[in-house]
């Protein structure tokens, strides 16, 4: 009967950074406040410079030289007009990101974003032939709405059985995810295929039915609109009764019901929100980027995504910058897995390392908030300890004053 | 297999349809079945082991370069569980110790196991893909006389009964044993556990260990005797099926025995279906138990049951 699992994303909700009190002690509120600082600095960027470090030992260990491998990925992600790519391929992570963000927020787990993205992918790449007479504004409108509704449709089963019977959503929306992948494919090799062509592709659709582009740039606009849901999810969920729902209800379900929301609905809008967005992502690549799909193509953009979702603490704003750190990271990395005679799935290792270090890290500061430290007691004692025998005593007042 | 030898066969009701279905939904539904059983361990102590699809792919290429570099089977098995365990040891000491959540972890073991299995293939192999031999059969004297069912079910490498000899001991470990009212009592209430005096942590380390070493072998199955070969992502969301069939089977290892070979059927319908001249595109074949999943999801979504402690790490003296 039960087998709702609430698992709270600890690493996300929980770790929200107080504000510091305004009080009469100016001096301690500041310290106070370099300490939260310190703190955000911390447990955001630590985890990637050492999963980044980790991944060079790792590519040492297969012979590769790490530094060749990472100026080559900065030399692939920014120089030479390169971080218009990276530009364009952080449009969909970003939305795909926020859509995460939105539900994570909810504690609800949809792990269904391939076939969401899929789904999405492949209506608009076979729906834009039949719209080429419209006004091109029009058609990219519709096609971006298609896109939109597809992946919101593909997280209606996985809604309704969560919503209807607590049915664990993890399970549910990978098991649409994969029939999203094969649908896909079904459609791709079969209504939509090119019949012009021998591989099965959808027809190419032709530039100037494309997003334009910004001016004096080679980015589509569809960056603009992935940053513009940025903003406005980020609105959504600080100032909007919806946004306050959502953090309800993922903070305690009973305590939601018990205010008075309609749990189930709210369940099936975190869905549905999340669905539109994810096939919003699949709009911006195929309309920015690609123009066409090809059977059994999946970029796995959601994969890669969720650590940055938790490293922003499901905060669209904070998830801007880590974005546009990993769109380099992926872009350039796939000049330098390619220059490594590496496989490019060399970055899903990274991505995976991110996430450890930082469930470690997310550990490790939740010890610090209980009165600990980012160390050990004995091992900070033994880094201390020339210290304090150096300097004695004005180091143990200092101490005193501080605690 | 030279069941191949009768396609002109069109009946999809020939003998050699049918032997072939019941043939290829063991061969695909052995490493569910290791899998799912591994699974049922850890989910009945309370730890959900999202990374049982990168533990199946480590054990895989692990048990795989086992093989092809000492051409043993059986090495390649125990060398899979190991690779399996290799993962877990990650889970154990993040979740398990640390008490870190096992949904961010489990993600991050499936894509580690993905993205490191596929780069070292790539490092060793290149775009080659090595074959293995075929795995040494032992054919049960008598039972393999009998039409249909003899070549299919009673010619099998040892380990596919071993594994039909497991679910039977996991039954009587759970029904009959400390250690099966341990790990119940891990996964439904481990205060009490705790309060009867047996470590908590220590049995859902061992039950997350077994899992992790048992997922290994159902990718070693895989890649050894199902492919013969290893290529990065092969296991295509089978660790994910694994815990499905146990949350059907509420985590009865005679149900998850039965639910593995059904799914290793509409695994292994093409190419019966190739057989019997029936021509369905590979997309759709692949899809078809991820439907029937979602359709018994739907059908007997009141009836799937989780541990209530599942995912929820355990702090000792913490509310």
């Amino acid at each position: 009967m039960t087998d709702a699992v609430t698992v709270p994303p600890q690493t996300g909700v929980t770790a929200v950074v107080e504000p510091p009190p305004v009080g009469a002690g100016g001096g301690r509120t500041r310290s106070r406040r370099v300490a939260g600082a310190r703190d955000l600095i911390i447990r955001s960027l630590v985890p990637v410079v050492l999963a980044l470090v980790a991944g060079g030992v790792l590519l040492a260990i297969l012979g590769r030289n790490p530094f060749t491998f990472y100026s080559n990925v900065w030399q692939g992600g920014i120089q030479q007009g390169s971080w218009e790519d990276s530009a364009m391929r952080a449009a969909p992570l970003l939305l795909i990101g926020v859509g995460l963000t939105m539900i994570f927020r909810a504690n609800i787990w949809n792990l269904g974003y391939d076939g969401q993205f899929l789904v999405g992918a492949a209506l608009i790449t076979g729906l834009a032939p039949s719209l080429a007479s419209t006004p091109n504004v029009v058609s990219l409108v519709i096609l971006f709405f298609v896109a939109m509704g597809a992946g919101a449709l593909w997280t209606i089963i996985p809604a309704f059985l969560k919503a209807r019977y607590e049915t664990n959503e993890i399970i549910t929306t990978l098991m649409m995810s994969f029939i999203g992948v094969g649908v896909a494919n079904v459609l791709v090799k079969g209504p939509f295929q090119d019949p012009t062509v021998n591989i099965p592709q959808t027809r190419v659709i032709p530039l100037n039915r494309m997003l334009p582009s910004i001016p004096g740039t080679r980015i589509h606009v569809g960056v603009l609109v992935a940053l513009a849901a940025a903003l406005l999810a980020a609105y959504v969920l600080k100032r909007t009764s919806f946004g306050l729902r959502l953090h309800v209800l993922g903070a305690n379900p009973r305590a939601a019901a018990h205010v008075g929301i309609n749990v189930k609905r709210l369940i099936v809008m975190a869905f549905l929100v999340s669905g539109a967005l994810v096939g919003a992502a699949a709009a911006v690549d195929i309309l920015g980027v690609w123009g066409y799909m090809r059977a059994n193509w999946n970029p796995g953009y959601g994969d890669t995504v969720i650590p940055f979702v938790f490293l922003a603490r499901l905060n669209p704003l904070a998830l801007i910058p880590y974005i546009a750190f990993f769109a380099v990271l992926s872009n350039g990395g796939d000049l330098a897995a390619s220059n490594a005679n590496l496989s490019t799935d060399f970055l899903l290792v990274l991505v995976a390392l991110i996430l450890l270090f930082m469930t470690v890290i997310e550990y490790v500061g939740r010890r610090r908030d209980l009165g600990g430290s980012y160390l050990t007691p004995g091992l900070k004692k033994a880094l201390k300890a020339p210290l304090f025998r150096r300097r004695g005593k004005q180091q143990q007042a200092e101490h005193e004053v501080a605690s | 297999m030279n069941i191949l030898h009768f396609a002109a066969a069109s009946n999809i009701f020939s003998k050699a349809v049918l032997t072939s279905l019941i043939a290829g939904g063991v061969v695909a539904g052995v490493p569910l079945m290791f899998t799912a059983l591994g699974e049922s361990i850890s989910e009945r102590a309370g730890v959900l082991n999202l990374g049982l699809e990168g533990m199946m792919l480590l054990g895989a290429y692990i048990g795989f370069i086992a093989t092809y570099y000492v051409h043993s089977a059986t090495l390649g098995f125990v060398a899979g569980m190991a690779g399996g365990a290799i993962g877990s040891v990650v889970m154990v000491v993040l979740c398990v110790w640390l008490g870190l959540d096992q949904i961010v972890v489990g993600i991050a073991i499936t894509l580690a196991g993905e993205g490191i299995t596929s780069v070292l293939q790539g490092a060793q192999f290149g775009t080659t893909y090595p074959r293995l031999g075929a795995p040494a059969t032992a054919a049960i004297p008598g039972l393999d006389k009998i039409p249909v069912l003899g070549p299919s079910l009673f010619n099998q490498p040892i380990l596919v009964y071993i594994g039909f000899a497991f679910a039977g001991v996991l039954v009587w470990i759970y029904a009959k044993t400390n250690i099966g009212l341990n790990l119940r009592a891990a996964g439904e209430k481990p205060e009490a556990l705790d309060a009867a005096g047996v470590s908590v942590i220590a049995t859902r380390s061992w039950a997350a260990m077994a899992t992790g070493a048992l997922a290994g072998l159902g990718g070693a199955y895989l890649s050894i005797v199902g492919a013969g070969v290893f290529t990065p992502f092969m296991t295509q969301g089978q660790g994910y099926m694994a815990i499905v069939i146990t949350m059907l089977a509420r985590g009865r290892p005679m149900w998850i025995l039965f639910g593995s070979f059904l799914f290793g059927i509409s695994l292994s319908i093409a190419t019966a279906l190739q057989l019997a001249g029936i021509n369905i595109s590979i997309d759709v074949i692949n899809m078809l138990p991820f439907i029937a999943i979602i359709l018994a999801l739907l059908i007997f979504a009141r009836r799937s049951y989780l541990p209530p402690a599942l995912c929820i790490p355990y702090m000792r003296g913490a509310r």
